[in-house]
């Protein structure tokens, strides 16, 4: 386990803002870590919570969603409908035994080239601090269930060492 | 040339044949990625998911670049074609209609970016060829799942709204109206005309500033197919291109248009006399019943009723007793008219710096230092000291002037960048300064911009005529004397780079020239018209070199500093290129727009509603016979929100299906991908 972990991360990113925020950075030469992989999608509001496992589910260690600032959308609100997803989704994801940091939502306008690539690398640092993402066992899932249902405390903390997993 | 090819004629994806192409774009993508490895890994490993040709080439969107698509296109009986290359946002017209001349269906054509999201951003070649491949393989599996598409056509009204009535949104408005179209012009402020309307000369040529912009006002507000709407403001957009209902909130006047002759005994009459902020940048009076100015168009005066002693005490009505028309009605209230049109052209203008931000340049407080609107109305024969350059009591003419240059722009305190417009502006009042008082003039600047055409020759005229020069940022102008010299007098302390030393320049009157700002409210009116804001909120337009007066909406134009700092002739360019942009699409008659809609399968809708509630344009409706949703494809935009909501899976978005996306994370994830080939079985 000496080479050091490159995780795969897969961004969905909005048409009017976040997409252009990408070209944005690329017209600018920005540099960020190539691990970020992106979609576009014509707006937040269209990321089906199911499109986040399935990339998770198929290899992805991490997601991250984009979308225009409140406020700002080219469908008008369609973004707050995005948080709410992403809201939920968090919920999930704990409730899965999966850290919810592994995904993130980040507000960018079409102007917000430099602060995008920033973002990545952040999440691209974040993601390689947390390692690959492992989906945990049946019984800890079950165990996890049971302590997130309610309102418990995260749990992705009591995850065991991932050294000890097999895939 | 195409040196590198791979061809297989096998496809075990049903019936699919996919063509790969990658472009290098002279090194802008080879000089990162390995292009010829990107091909040769599609050829190879995605042969299986139906990739049947595979090519790069130096660049894809030439003319021989399409060419080779649409060869193979014939040649390969290609189903499919992904070409990796730049941004859809620039290319994917260009290598759809490539594709629809060789006889495929545009929208079986897919672009994915390894320029702008690749070459240009990652320095590690090996990584970003792997993430080349990636992203080449997400976008194959996208493509199978495409479907052909036929472009919506949408008829366009042939009215026009212009929201601003500066000299952009007049240019704009005249130049279509000319061509025989109606026009709506909408304006905030009583009269139009705008910032042009209140400055005396204009840089280079120093012709005054109403005697070429008052005919142009006239014309407007004269043209048999515009429609003036002054003191009047947007309220909302409804609709999309072709077909926008726009409602438009007049503001009561106060006065009856149809009978006020504009004679002007109520201004005479009024006696309330009101400081004027906005004409006046505050240095001369109006009454509350008012025109901003002689020449203003409509020539019909309101009454500012937070200010008008009838509207504050309930009595006076002054101004109604003297009427000759009768015109005056304090009873008039805001009306609310609905418009139809089919393309928006906002200029809606800037804002000055307000230098009271900068607090050692003690604007507001020392009594002596002037903005550069303030000296626009000072030195304006029609304002309120008639042209008299004086100090603020009125009489005294100053005898040396300093001109502080980039006040609130390059300035990472305020604006990082260069208001463009100030320097000549700094230049102009040097000039005009020196012809009517003879005072000495000192222009405090960090480098001289004048690059257009006859500003430098200005400059040298400036120059000759005696104006002093020092270069360096003023750190400071202030009253506290150190010599009996400088008694009461402004001191601007600035370092002189070219010196190399601290100078204490003592004067009468200091004048900033203050940079342009985006309007207060320009998110508020972005967010109105769907056009979107850079980070100094100025306009974005839809292409910053190529398509500077669109955005991106569709149908929406913008002209003018709304979209940054500009200078007059750059900003009637644009009102001009507006128009002319909107005129082709009124020629037109309808225009294609992206198919890119919801729809619901009706059998499998279960009648939830959840979907109903979630769109924001009102385009889906329940269907109470059958029981089922219903969805406008004239009302939807898009965005797909629905389709992500619907618990039955019963709605799908064309273009961003499900199944497309689902395809593009398995393909961005390699899932799609065979394992390498044994070395020796390697195909040809």
């Amino acid at each position: 386990m000496s080479e050091p972990f490159e995780p795969v991360i897969v961004g969905f990113t909005c048409n009017w803002c976040s997409y252009r925020a990408a070209d944005l950075a690329g017209t600018a030469r920005v540099k960020y870590p190539p691990n970020v992989r992106l979609i576009r999608l014509m707006c937040s509001g269209r990321l089906d919570p199911t499109f986040v496992l399935k990339a998770l589910a198929s290899g992805a260690d991490g997601v991250l969603i984009t979308g225009c600032h409140p406020g700002e959308c080219h469908y008008i609100e369609q973004n707050y409908k995005a948080l709410r997803r992403f809201r939920f989704l968090q919920r999930t994801l704990r409730q899965l035994g999966i850290e919810p940091e592994r995904v993130r939502l980040v507000w960018a306008s079409a102007a917000e080239g430099v602060r995008l690539a920033e973002e990545i690398t952040r999440l691209v640092e974040d993601i390689r601090a947390l390692g690959p993402l492992r989906w945990p066992t049946a019984s800890e899932a079950e165990a996890t269930r049971l302590l997130a249902n309610g309102d418990g405390p995260p749990v992705a903390a009591q995850a065991p060492e991932r050294e000890e997993v097999t895939a | 040339m195409s040196a590198h090819s791979h061809t297989e004629g096998a496809s075990p994806a049903p019936g699919e044949r996919v063509g790969v192409y990658v472009c290098h774009c002279g090194t802008n993508i080879a000089g990162v990625v390995d292009v010829e490895e990107v091909a040769n890994w599609a050829a190879e490993r995605l042969k299986h998911r139906g990739v049947v040709v595979a090519r790069d080439y130096r660049f894809m969107c030439s003319s021989p670049g399409q060419d080779l698509i649409a060869k193979d296109i014939v040649e390969h009986r290609l189903t499919r074609v992904v070409v990796a290359a730049c941004s859809p946002h620039l290319h994917e017209q260009t290598f759809r209609i490539a594709c629809q001349k060789a006889g495929l269906n545009p929208y079986l054509c897919e672009l994915v970016s390894i320029r702008e999201q690749v070459s240009w951003v990652h320095a590690d070649a090996r990584a970003a060829t792997e993430k080349a491949k990636a992203v080449l393989s997400g976008g194959v599996e996208r493509v199978l799942r495409h479907q052909p598409l036929e472009p919506l056509k949408v008829p366009i009204h042939p009215a026009t709204l212009v929201v601003g009535g500066g000299i952009a949104g007049i240019q704009a408005a005249l130049e279509i109206a000319d061509a025989g179209f109606p026009v709506y012009l909408v304006e905030r402020e009583p009269s139009i005309g705008g910032h042009m309307a209140q400055f005396d000369k204009t840089f280079p040529t120093l012709d005054c500033a109403a005697c070429i912009l008052t005919p142009r006002m006239v014309s407007a507000g004269s043209h048999p197919h515009i429609t003036l709407m002054t003191y009047s403001e947007v309220e909302r957009v409804d609709g999309y291109v072709g077909n926008f209902t726009v409602t438009v909130r007049k503001k009561a006047r106060h006065v009856n248009t149809e009978l006020c002759n504009g004679c002007g005994v109520c201004q005479e009459k009024c006696p309330k006399r009101v400081i004027d902020e906005v004409y006046e940048a505050g240095l001369g009076y109006r009454k509350a019943v008012y025109t901003p100015f002689p020449q203003a168009v409509p020539k019909y005066p309101v009454i500012d009723t937070g200010n008008c002693i009838y509207f504050q005490r309930g009595a006076c009505k002054a101004c109604q007793k003297f009427c000759p028309t009768n015109a005056i009605d304090f009873e008039q209230k805001d009306e609310i008219v609905s418009i139809e049109v089919g393309n928006i052209i906002v200029a809606t203008g800037y804002e000055l710096f307000d230098p009271r931000r900068i607090t050692q340049y003690g604007y507001g407080r020392l009594p002596n230092v002037f903005t550069s609107l303030e000296f626009e109305r000072l030195s304006n024969s029609a304002g309120p000291t008639h042209g008299e350059i004086v100090l603020r009591d009125g009489v005294t003419q100053p005898k040396s002037v300093g001109i502080i240059h980039c006040v609130g722009s390059r300035d990472r305190n305020y604006n990082n960048y260069c208001s463009s417009i100030c320097c000549m502006q700094a230049l102009k009042f040097a000039h005009l300064v020196k012809e009517r008082t003879g005072a000495t003039v000192y222009n405090f600047y960090i480098d001289m911009r004048t690059a257009a055409k006859a500003y430098d020759e200005f400059y040298q005229r400036v120059l000759e005529e005696g104006t002093l020069f020092v270069r360096g940022k003023v750190a400071e102008v202030t009253d506290a004397a150190r010599t009996p010299a400088e008694e009461g007098r402004l001191i601007v302390q600035v370092e002189d780079t070219l010196a190399g030393k601290q100078r204490r320049v003592a004067v009468d009157m200091v004048i900033l020239s203050c940079g342009l700002e985006s309007r207060h409210d320009a998110k508020q009116v972005a967010k109105l018209f769907g056009i979107s804001c850079s980070s100094d909120e100025w306009f974005i337009e839809k292409h910053p070199k190529l398509d500077p007066v669109a955005t991106m909406t569709e149908g929406v134009f913008i002209a003018g500093c709304a979209t940054g700092p500009k200078d007059i002739p750059s900003t009637v360019s644009q009102g001009s290129a507006a128009a002319a942009r909107v005129l082709g699409r009124i020629q037109q008659g309808e225009i294609s727009m992206e198919p890119i809609r919801a729809s619901i399968d009706e059998a499998l809708c279960s009648g939830c509603r959840i979907c109903n509630g979630l769109c924001p344009f009102n385009a889906i409706t329940f269907r109470e016979d059958d029981q089922v949703s219903v969805i406008n494809p004239a009302l939807c935009q898009g965005c797909g929100t629905c389709v992500a909501a619907c618990p039955a899976g019963a709605i799908s978005g064309t273009g961003f299906s499900n199944e497309q996306i689902i395809s593009q994370i398995e393909g961005l994830l390699m899932l799609n991908v065979e394992p390498p080939v044994p070395a020796g079985s390697a195909s040809a």
